[in-house]
């Protein structure tokens, strides 16, 4: 199972830790993931809101680094795999706009590429049991919260699972020994990139997401998408200074908490990195 | 040599704004067999009739072309025109130059040429018509009506009361359909098993009507006049007659958890059951799937308590064949659900409302067994999670209907008006309680209907919200529904005790079954087609069939009873004689030539050929032959483009009158249309030489 | 209405103003009106009303209204075309911040191939200029090795560039109907 593999730019930066885990949790799956050379920032979301042809137009070049490795393109950010997934699907089903697109970008695009979320990889390509017989240390009844975020399900088109009530993280941790809750804001919005200019509704939905995992008793969150975790993580002190709550549940990827469950150490999947600590919880229950 | 007479119609100004007719009366006099050939402003008013009769009688006429409006106007008036006249109807047609020319075209030369042309193909092809006599059917003077909700029983006791005989077929074990679960009926607040039953009982009773209950139509044979029903009836494994329906059987039976399809899931049932109190027949069934006997082989508690002996597990599936002459089609609707795998899978459900997964969302037919004395909670609103009061309701609308991207584009019509009233229902019953209703708009157009909404909203104090739902989910105890309101602009968060959706009104799931053994068709989402939407909305295209309520379309109680009544009265019609005429513009196999291949009987979409044998007298087979029923035949031609050795051919319509037609269009050197002119003297024809 | 077609063939003919993507929208108590008021005020030619709102500068683009629209209308794509229209038309944009940081964004990317995240956090802050803001998450962040200290560049950054100078002249034609964008389809 070879893929090219798009890191996209938080990934070597504020998410380092998401990138590291998921080397890790893939070598030790047998996932080959050959980072493409070159490449270059998808631009997330301030790209389209300034001009959507332009995202198309980035995307186009992005699928086309993937040439020489594989047509299947492996993407851990949420962000990231919007983008070019949606380009993708569009172009291979509207040939107006496959053409735009590709005179914008002075690229071709290659109708066999295939955008796939590291969850998908997964969950499709190795298969839950393939999963669960490289797990030596089950996340024995280690309550967690799944958190998908908006872009890895929204629009309808791009998703690879239900798209209203999607449950191919659970099954993925929970193939791993975790119980995941049923939570109310499982895929509700954290805000994303507004974190930096509208700091105030970051912290007010951030507040009301953490607030429904701990009515639903998790213990932790799981997050797939690098914005997510970093306003999940990394607000949690603003929303104690600002809105007087405190939550003190970390969030982590699930790459993290699958790459422990395959024997990785805590120092391998950086679990340090996260701002409210798992390593505790993670100590007690025997996954440290 | 051929008489036939020309009349060009001005129609008002409808055709002469664009046709010369005067012109084309002229050119048509030229062509050979025409001895007349005159114009009018009005050819289907009385003096236009008048000229064409005296024509007739004037030149002995032996064929008529009247050169107007389309055939489906008014081919019948002039056709009883020329009838008077005595000339054979068959013998006359009509050239469209009004839909197919002057309507279509700007006046100019070329439009009058064509029509020209379009006169001369009809001559040519009347040149060749044959003096028809319409077909003589028999017709059988009983009615089959399927289904036995509202619509079904009022059908079958209009035609009952007509007079004629009635085979009621239902698939459950008692009529009444969904009205029979409902609590009150809009706008009167009606006890709806009051208003219903003492009707369930006249079609139970009534000496002119067959009931067959927990039963369904197997095939449906023959044509208008003339069909054979074969009627399913599922074994009850009860014998009705010796049934006193006590009950006791239900009292004993140990199989209690099934959900009650009449409760919609709200109450189980027993596995012998009576569907509801006021059922008819008031006789219990077993749902064998669900019967310990039937699934295990023990237990029998039912046989045991009996005490008219009435059990009869060796019951089986009985086959009956009725002979009817018109058919009634009232098979009902169902609701749509927000359910991910619901009865209609071509339709996406709502994963947004948790695909309808909480208990305490529920539907309007759920709400009503609710609000329903013989209901699970004894007519208390209770919501279905703890069996608590609910202080806070919300109503959603459009549930599916209206909704592009779901599938539905409909609106489903009634959910207006029983949205209002379950807020009335509600607020009845818990006083201090408050509904809420989420809607796009108020769909409530009959008579005392849009009063009716205002008082849910001036005295019953329901809160109307002018916007969609985007989302519900489950905090704790309450279940919170994310809206909005449109008309303040503002996003509205309500913390609801149970949620109830206005879903989408459907046709029954998997109707298409039944109506394809019928032979009639349907739409996108399986209504059935009525004959014409605005002026036959009571009678399918296929002649005999008609149609009643939801089965047709979305609509309420008022309607569906007059739509019966209107269904009905199109069944005594077709009783009223006891011969029926059918056009005879219908298939003949020249049994000379006939090589039996079979292709014309595979292919006839109506089944109306079927294989002969000729016989000597002495019995021996000489050969087989297709043999067209003129009685069924509609004269589509799909056969006679078929047959491999051209030996079908339609009375009215043969082979020889279209190459007719063809040739004499060719003859003319073909185009309308700017082209190069020909050579002065070559292919000059009648019209030319008229311009 | 006719120039969002022309520019991403969304066809807001076809919104019947049912608040849905009200309903849904994270950002709304922030918003001066939800989605719903800015497609009617599109419908309407409102232009004034229109460019004065800040709703399309909340927008957070979580395509949750896209989703669940019942006329499968893409209003996060309208979002992002009502801000490239206001920018194209000079208008002044409601809220500062967020424009800012879009520039700022976008600017790193171009100049590196790739996002520096603490050279565009430290010239968010210069020019939206709120100097403080989130100044103590910077260091945590720097302490816990989150940030690359030199920007990482890509050697497709030309090809980037070039890409977004063609996006440029591309919306100018855009808005005149004069590219294939506006082809009546939904526009997902």
């Amino acid at each position: 199972m070879k893929y090219a593999y798009y890191p996209g730019c938080s990934l070597k930066g504020t998410a380092i830790d998401f990138h590291t885990s998921a080397l890790v949790l893939a070598e030790r799956l047998g996932i080959e993931l050959k980072e493409m050379e070159d490449w270059v920032c998808c631009g997330a979301s301030p790209i389209h809101q300034r001009n959507p042809i332009l995202a198309s137009g980035v995307a186009n070049l992005l699928l086309s680094l993937s040439e020489g490795i594989s047509p299947q393109i492996a993407v851990l950010c949420a962000a990231c795999y919007h983008n070019m997934k949606k380009a993708e699907v569009e172009m291979r089903e509207d040939g107006k706009k496959r053409n735009e697109v590709e005179e914008l970008s002075g690229i071709r695009f290659n109708p066999e590429v295939r955008t796939r979320h590291f969850l998908e990889i997964l969950d499709q390509d190795l298969g839950l049991k393939a999963l669960q017989e490289k797990v030596v240390k089950p996340l024995s009844e280690l309550r967690v919260a799944c958190y998908y975020g908006c872009l890895l399900s929204r629009p309808p088109e791009i998703a690879f699972d239900d798209p209203e009530q999607p449950t191919i993280m659970e099954r993925i941790l929970e193939a791993a020994g975790a119980e995941t809750v049923p939570w109310s804001h499982r895929m509700e919005c954290c805000g994303a990139s507004h974190a930096v200019p509208v700091t105030d509704a970051v912290l007010r939905l951030v507040n009301d997401i953490l607030a429904s995992a701990r009515e639903a008793g998790a213990e932790i969150v799981a997050c797939a998408c690098p914005l997510c975790q970093a306003n999940l993580d990394m607000r949690q002190d603003g929303i104690l200074a600002k809105l007087g709550v405190e939550h003190n549940i970390p969030a982590v990827y699930f790459t993290q908490l699958l790459g422990l469950a395959c024997g990785a150490t805590g120092k391998d999947v950086m679990i340090k990195k996260g701002f409210v600590s798992a390593v505790s919880l993670l100590r007690e229950k025997n996954l440290l | 040599m051929s008489k036939i007479g020309v009349f060009v119609c001005h129609c008002g100004e409808n055709i002469s704004r664009t046709v010369d007719c005067a012109r084309v009366a002229k050119a048509s006099g030229q062509i050979r067999g025409v001895v007349v050939a005159k114009d009018y402003k009005y050819m289907c008013s009385d003096p236009g009739q008048a000229l064409i009769k005296k024509a007739i009688e004037e030149h002995k006429l032996d064929g008529v072309v009247v050169s107007a409006c389309s055939p489906h106007m008014h081919e019948k008036t002039f056709r009883k025109a020329v009838t008077e006249a005595g000339l054979n109807q068959f013998l006359c047609e009509m050239a469209n130059i009004r839909e197919h020319c002057s309507w279509v075209h700007e006046k100019e030369e070329v439009t009058t040429r064509k029509a020209i042309e379009l006169v001369r193909l009809m001559v040519e092809k009347v040149k060749r018509n044959m003096a028809l006599e319409p077909i003589r059917v028999n017709v059988t003077k009983r009615a089959l009506v399927i289904g036995g909700g509202v619509a079904g029983i009022q059908a079958a006791l209009d035609i009952a009361q007509g007079g004629h005989e009635v085979i009621l077929v239902e698939k459950d074990p008692s009529v009444g359909g969904h009205i029979a679960q409902l609590s009150e009926t809009f706008p009167t607040l009606d006890c709806s098993q009051c208003i219903l039953t003492p009707k369930m009982v006249d079609v139970g009773s009534h000496p002119n009507i067959k009931l067959y209950t927990y039963s369904e139509v197997e095939k449906i044979e023959g044509f208008v006049g003339n069909f054979k029903a074969t009627i399913r009836k599922k074994a009850r494994s009860v014998d009705i007659d010796k049934c006193t329906g006590c009950g006791e059987c239900q009292l004993k039976c140990p199989s209690k958890k099934i959900p009650s399809e009449f409760d919609r899931g709200l109450k189980n049932r027993t596995a012998i059951y009576i569907p509801f109190p006021q059922a008819v027949p008031a006789r219990p069934v077993i749902d064998r799937e669900h019967c310990i006997y039937f699934k295990k082989g023990k237990c029998k508690a039912c046989q045991k308590v009996c005490p008219a002996d009435a059990v009869d597990f060796e019951q089986t599936d009985e086959y009956v064949e009725e002979e009817v002459g018109g058919i009634v089609v009232a098979t009902g609707f169902d609701l749509y659900t927000a359910d991910k795998q619901g009865p209609y899978p071509d339709y996406a459900g709502y994963g947004e409302y948790g695909y309808g997964e909480d208990p305490d969302v529920i539907d309007g037919l759920q709400f009503e067994r609710l609000a329903s004395a013989s209901g699970p909670t004894g007519g208390a609103i209770l919501r279905p999670s703890d069996g608590k009061e609910p202080q806070s309701v919300v109503f959603i609308k459009c549930v599916g209907s209206r909704h592009p991207s779901k599938g539905i584009e409909f609106c489903s019509k009634i959910c207006c008006m029983y949205t209002a009233k379950h807020t009335m229902l509600y607020k009845h019953k818990v006083h201090d309680g408050t509904a809420y209703v989420f809607y796009m708009d108020i769909r409530s157009p009959g008579k005392s209907y849009d009063e009716f909404v205002r008082r849910a909203i001036e005295e019953d104090g329901a809160v109307y919200l002018r916007g969609r739902v985007s989302r519900i989910y489950r905090s704790g105890d309450k279940l919170i529904v994310k809206g909005a309101d449109t008309l303040s602009g503002a996003a509205v968060e309500i913390e609801a005790d149970m949620v109830v959706l206005a879903t989408a009104m459907m046709p029954q799931p998997g109707i298409e079954g039944l109506f394809q053994k019928l032979g009639i068709s349907y739409d996108q989402y399986k209504f059935a087609n009525e004959a014409h939407p605005k002026l036959r909305p009571v009678e399918c295209a296929t002649a005999g069939i008609f149609l009643a309520g939801a089965c047709q379309g979305p609509k309420d109680i008022p309607e569906a009873v007059a739509q019966a009544s209107g269904a009905a009265s199109k069944a005594l019609i077709l009783f009223s004689r006891d011969e029926m005429l059918r056009e005879p513009v219908v298939a003949k196999v020249n049994e000379n030539t006939c090589i039996a291949c079979w292709y014309c009987v595979e292919i006839c979409p109506f089944k109306a050929i079927s294989k002969k044998e000729i016989r000597d007298r002495k019995g021996n087979l000489i050969k087989r032959v297709a043999e067209v029923n003129p009685s069924v035949c509609t004269g589509c031609g799909t056969c006679a483009a078929t047959c491999f050795s051209n030996s079908i051919d339609l009375e009215g319509f043969t082979d020889e009158q279209i190459y007719s037609e063809i040739n004499s269009l060719m003859a003319v050197g073909q185009d309308l249309f700017p082209e190069p002119e020909p050579e002065k003297g070559e292919g000059e024809s009648p019209d030319e030489q008229a311009a | 209405m006719q120039e969002v077609k022309a520019r991403c063939g969304v066809d807001l003919a076809r919104c019947y103003q049912c608040g849905e993507c009200t309903a849904g929208c994270p950002m709304t108590p922030e918003m001066d009106a939800g989605p719903t008021k800015t497609l009617r005020l599109i419908q309407l030619g409102m232009e004034e009303a229109l460019f004065s709102l800040n709703t399309p500068w909340l927008c957070a683009s979580c395509e949750t209204c896209t989703a669940r629209c019942p006329n499968d209308i893409d209003i996060a794509l309208v979002m992002d075309v009502v801000r490239q229209m206001a920018r194209l038309k000079g208008k002044k944009i409601p809220i500062r911040e967020t424009r800012v940081f879009q520039d700022v964004f976008l600017k790193s990317v171009e100049n590196n191939g790739r996002l520096y995240e603490p050279g565009m956090i430290a010239f968010y802050n210069l020019k939206s200029g709120n100097l403080l803001h989130d100044v103590i998450l910077g260091p945590k962040m720097l302490v816990k090795g989150k940030l690359p200290l030199l920007p990482h560049t890509s050697k497709n950054r030309e090809k980037l560039r070039e890409i977004f100078r063609k996006a440029e002249e591309h919306e100018k034609k855009a808005g005149e109907g004069e590219t294939d964008s506006g082809h009546g389809e939904s526009g997902h």
